[in-house]
């Protein structure tokens, strides 16, 4: 890059963690009920009532915490974040302040279309604390009264924020995406960001090159971004506008308080929000009516090995072991464990990697994307599937029919031996296939001219012919056949 | 020694209106009770490890099993002011 | 004898000879409440009809010779800071003047499955916030045995009610003495429970890391009963501690033998009033003439509990008391009135070209939740939530409430100090009897310090019990005996032997008929 700054951008990751219930208390944590259906007076946070912390909640931290590389707390507890919202009911979080569970881990990234080298994210903590409620506001007078709706409220959720270690944009997405396969792969959460399963902060500054060296711009946290396409997108664009002002004010980190924006992505703009200042003072205390954590080495020992494959390992394996480029490796694994294990049941039986790979990453994959099932529950099985690939590798059915014969199958659920049997293909017999051959180059001398003149491309006029005449002919298998009998003319 | 602004400050962060006359009294109340308790200044405590609890009770969790939520009929009941769906609260845009 | 003042070991064996119905029982009581309560003013509710219906409900079933539980149809009091589902539970406070909780508290499921018969929700301090139950927003309860002095507090109804006559049994809280020290100024017997004895479900918190609940009863025996129904762990309360609960009220009868007794010295200085000092030395000579030994000790941290009590209790109200919003339930504002108001400050400001002012005018909403709260909440509520806010917020809060609870640790320490030398402690409760009705209302510290002996136990969260020692000016004197954790019943027992060999558990004032 030529720009003379870097971009620093570091991101703090809130996810709903995949539990029945929520973190203190038994309602539902269901998407999509009717508002205020997912209550009980502990959520509501009635007087005299009492959280009681959901196990499930923290080992599904405790595993996405030891598989981001975190060192993991003996002691943990819990805090009380005080604030004023009308969706905080007890007008405090539940969140955990200077003793979060876990600390100190990374997640690596890389870019299969290679825009930035393999590196390495730090994650400075991750900890559980519960989610508010959902405020609705009259965005069209303003004058109405907002709606609470309390049905989020005390929903698990784990705070991953991360070292300021990103450089750019596409490395923030990419962060995003790397963390989202590997609580995909974890089970720890849907991540669904349209339902909120997933919300993404960044706090975002420029060191800027000065004649006195590196300079740091003033730190501004920017919110509301609800994809990782608008992350990308507002982080292209604040880095742009932070260069603006820093052009125009010279304001250094420190001189001015932190400021916290908005991303429009209609607008593809971010907005100042205010803030008062006493908001910030958000008086943290242990909360007494829960009692710490303790974890001992065996449990962690346990969650470790419980952990399975990860994508990053689970990439490096298929390219070892299938031959297959880190491209198709991302691709593999991106689209989710139960895509790799049908990948790697077909690509063991054909004894072909990349044959495999090409087939699940564009027949199978698009067939799966048309009937929106999983690969666990797709009807053409890797046996199958198998079969006709084999067929491919033994010569008996060129690749553009073999196209046509797994759409039938797909269709049918019909064996590819069937299909091709019911399509007449069959393999044509070298001395059958030499005598058309022969044919068509006594016919065709004018072709046979141009192929010998230095145009082997010419020979594609004859393997038209020759598939008119016998549909069955492998189109490989016949062009060497025309350059070889062209060629001892 | 606490002022009067500082009491006005803390009466935000506490959501507390109060009137001035209230104000004057809180502030010179609290001063006195801010000052008795500064006693505790004259302890050494640098290697006393805090105590939140008055237990040694670690690890209390609850199984991830779904219980009955409130019908809302039930939730709202209490709230001054609900829609039969929703509390109400006054508009709180550009918060 | 009047069922007044038998003890309610004694009426329950009346009740299981069929003696005595619950219905008469309740009924007595109800009378005794609709005759003497518009001067004593321990109940804020009382419903006569459903009392005296679930105590024919519980006769029915005696007669039926179905299993009763161990309460049988004697009347319970509840403090009125505990949830009852479906009925108004106040904590004394504006703010929940229309609270009907959906649940009921585990010690009332407890008590409703002990098949006690609750007669009527008493008053207390505003959220349990005082001494002399002048801080309730309804009425102030007076003592039975002088009714222009106070009861003590936060309980001050529930040791009231139960001098009176108007209840055998009673249900208190205790966060920094509100069970012992009204149990001590009415002369019952009154104990606040190990933390985490008894679970805090469906208490209203005040200061949760101190809350207790507890009972208040005419004898011991009493107390052993109604605290055997009381304690145990709940799942739904993560404080609550998983360790069996003895037989109290079976044990309650056994004396302590080698009983090693300490008195500790910090206790016996400044302040204490001489006919205070004199009951207890009094007391220390029975327990000696029943075999005890009796140490010299200290509690070297003693003298800072109240003020360590006043910085943890109101930081954690300042908290527990902020969803008190007028949101979700409780007192709100006139909405329309507050919002033309703001409007009508803001236009004026903006007229007299004061736009800074109008710009930092508390929003609607910010408006709402300062107005709701300063009408809600009364005087001492408020102190407490500005003094807790204020140890808390940036900057204080290593002063103040770290330090604290390094203090607290100290304080808990020396306990564990003494208790390897002494079974138990002994000590006032109170410097000393009831003082009148409004002598400390407008000098907050020194109400905070009546609680100067109580206070360290709940810092500690070790048990403490009040039993009657002695009179002075014919009030009350009440004796303190405390013990290392979970040793409920060794406070029981020592208590018991006490009352064995004393009356002054049988003192009552004059407004209970001796027939
Ligand atoms: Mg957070
Ligand atoms: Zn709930």
């Amino acid at each position: 890059m030529s720009e003379p700054y870097t971009i620093i951008i570091g991101l703090e990751v809130h996810v709903q963690l995949a539990t029945r219930t929520k973190l203190f208390c038994r309602c539902s944590t269901k998407f999509g009920a009717p508002p205020n259906t997912q209550t009980c007076p502990i959520c509501i946070g009635m007087p005299g009532t009492l959280p009681v912390m959901n196990r499930e909640a923290f080992a599904l931290g405790l595993k996405t915490a030891i598989a981001l590389n975190c060192q993991i707390a003996r002691f943990t507890k819990w805090d009380r974040k005080q604030y004023y919202y009308p969706d905080l009911p007890k007008g405090y979080q539940i969140s955990q302040y200077d003793l979060p569970f876990s600390q100190d881990g990374h997640l690596e990234i890389s870019d299969p279309k290679g825009r930035f080298k393999p590196k390495r994210i730090g994650i400075i903590r991750a900890h559980l604390e519960e989610d508010a409620g959902k405020s609705m506001h009259d965005e069209v007078s303003g004058q109405a009264d907002s709606k609470i709706d309390l049905n989020r409220t005390g929903t698990p959720l784990l705070e991953i924020v991360s070292q300021p270690d990103m450089r750019s944009p596409a490395e923030a997405k990419a962060y995003l995406q790397e963390l989202k396969l590997l609580l995909t792969y974890l089970g720890v959460s849907d991540c669904n960001m349209q339902e909120g399963s997933l919300r993404v902060d960044a706090n975002i500054n420029l060191h800027v090159d000065t004649p006195e060296g590196k300079v740091a711009t003033p730190i501004v946290e920017v919110k509301n971004m609800n994809s990782f396409r608008a992350v990308e997108r507002a982080m292209e664009y604040e880095a742009v506008r932070h260069w603006e002002v820093w052009q125009e004010t010279g304001q250094r980190l420190g001189q001015v308080p932190k400021q916290t924006r908005g991303w429009d992505d209609t607008a593809m703009i971010t907005r100042g929000q205010r803030h008062k200042e006493e908001s910030s003072d958000y008086r943290y205390f242990p909360d007494p009516d829960l009692v710490p954590v303790v974890t001992t080495d065996e449990e962690l020992a346990a969650v470790k090995s419980s952990l399975g494959e990860l994508p990053a390992q689970m990439r490096t394996r298929l390219e070892a072991k299938y031959g297959i480029k880190p491209y198709d490796s991302d691709v593999l694994v991106s689209a989710g464990q139960g895509l790799v294990d049908y990948y790697v049941e077909l690509a063991d039986l054909v004894g072909d990697g990349k044959l495999a790979s090409n087939w699940v990453q564009q027949d199978v994959m698009r067939t799966l994307n048309e009937q929106k099932v999983e690969p666990a529950a797709f009807a053409m099985r890797p046996k199958q599937l198998g079969e006709l690939l084999t067929a491919i590798q033994k010569g008996e059915i060129d690749t553009s029919r073999a196209r046509e014969v797994f759409l039938e199958m797909v269709a049918s659920g019909k064996s590819a031996a069937d299909v091709m049997k019911a399509q007449g293909i069959e393999k044509v017999d070298e001395s059958e296939l030499i005598a058309l051959c022969q044919e068509l180059i006594a016919a065709n001398p004018k072709i046979v001219a141009d192929i010998q003149g230095g145009k082997p491309q010419a020979a594609g006029n004859l393997i038209g012919q020759a598939k008119k005449k016998n549909p069955n002919i492998n189109p490989g298998r016949f062009r060497e056949l025309v350059v070889e009998l062209v060629g001892k003319m | 020694m606490l002022s009067r602004a500082d009491v006005e400050k803390v009466s935000l962060l506490a959501r507390l209106e109060l009137t001035p006359e209230e104000l004057e009294r809180m502030t010179a109340q609290m001063v006195q009770i801010v000052g008795y308790v500064e006693q505790l200044a004259e302890l050494k405590t640098d290697d006393v490890q805090p105590m939140a609890h008055a237990l040694e009770v670690h690890n209390v969790f609850a199984a991830d099993e779904v219980r009955p939520s409130l019908p809302r009929e039930a939730a709202l009941a209490n709230a001054p002011h609900h829609d039969k769906e929703f509390y109400l609260v006054p508009a709180v845009l550009g918060e | 004898m009047s069922v007044l003042r038998q003890s309610a070991t004694e009426l329950l064996a009346k009740l299981n000879a069929g003696e005595v119905t619950s219905v008469q029982l309740t009924q007595a009581h109800l009378d005794q409440i609709k005759q003497h309560d518009g001067q004593v003013k321990a109940f804020l509710r009382v419903d006569p009809a459903a009392a005296l219906a679930r105590a024919k409900e519980i006769d029915d079933r005696r007669k039926a010779k179905k299993p009763l539980g161990l309460l049988g149809g004697l009347p319970v009091a509840i403090k009125d800071l505990l949830c009852t589902e479906g009925e108004t539970t106040t904590c004394g406070s504006k703010m929940l003047e229309h609270f009907k909780p959906p649940y009921d508290a585990t010690v009332i499921k407890k008590l409703k499955a002990a098949d006690a018969v609750l007669i009527g929700k008493t008053n207390l301090d505003e959220f349990a916030m005082g001494g002399s139950t002048e801080n309730s927003a309804y009425q102030k309860t007076a003592n039975p045995w002088d009714l222009a002095r106070t009861p003590g507090g936060s309980s001050g109804g529930a040791a009231a009610c139960v001098a009176a006559g108007m209840a055998p049994l009673s249900i208190g809280t205790d966060t920094g003495g509100s069970i012992r020290q009204p149990a001590a100024l009415c002369g019952v017997t009154g104990l606040k429970p190990t933390y985490g004895r008894v679970s805090r479900f469906g208490l209203v918190a005040f200061a949760s890391s101190l809350d207790q609940i507890g009972p208040l009863a005419r004898t011991a025996e009493d107390a052993a009963l109604l605290l055997e129904v009381l304690a145990g762990h709940d799942p739904l309360d993560s404080t609550s501690v998983d360790v069996p609960v003895p037989k109290y009220s079976e044990t309650v009868k056994q004396p302590l033998k080698n009983l090693r007794i300490g008195l500790v010295r910090e206790h016996f200085g400044e302040g204490l009033e001489p006919e205070v000092e004199k009951a207890v030395r009094d007391a220390v000579e029975v327990y000696k003439s029943l075999g005890a030994t009796v140490k010299d000790i200290s509690l070297p941290h003693g003298k800072y509990g109240v003020a360590t009590y006043y910085i943890i209790a109101p930081s954690e109200a300042s908290s527990n008391l902020a969803r008190y919003d007028g949101v979700h339930y409780g007192h709100r504002t006139n909405e329309k009135q507050m919002v033309a108001e703001l409007a009508d400050e803001r236009n004026k400001l903006v007229a007299a070209g004061k736009t800074a002012a109008a710009e930092a005018l508390d929003n609607p909403l910010v408006r709402m939740y300062r107005r709701s709260r300063a009408e809600g909440f009364g005087p001492e509520v408020k102190r407490r939530i500005m003094l807790g806010t204020y140890a808390l917020s940036a900057g204080y809060y290593d002063a103040y409430y770290l330090k604290a609870l390094k203090v607290r640790r100290l304080i808990r320490q020396d306990y564990d100090v003494a208790f390897n030398e002494v079974d138990l402690i002994v000590g006032p409760v109170t410097t000393s009897p009831a003082f009148k009705l409004g002598e400390k209302v407008d000098d907050p510290l020194s109400m905070y310090l009546v609680d100067l002996y109580t206070v360290s136990a709940n810092l500690a969260g070790i048990g403490g019990i009040s039993i009657p020692c002695g009179m002075s000016r014919n009030l009350p004197l009440g004796l303190q005996l405390q013990a290392p954790p979970f040793e409920e019943e060794r406070l029981l027992r020592a208590a018991h032997m006490f009352q064995q060999a004393t009356d002054w558990h049988q003192q009552f004032p004059a407004m209970v008929p001796k027939a």
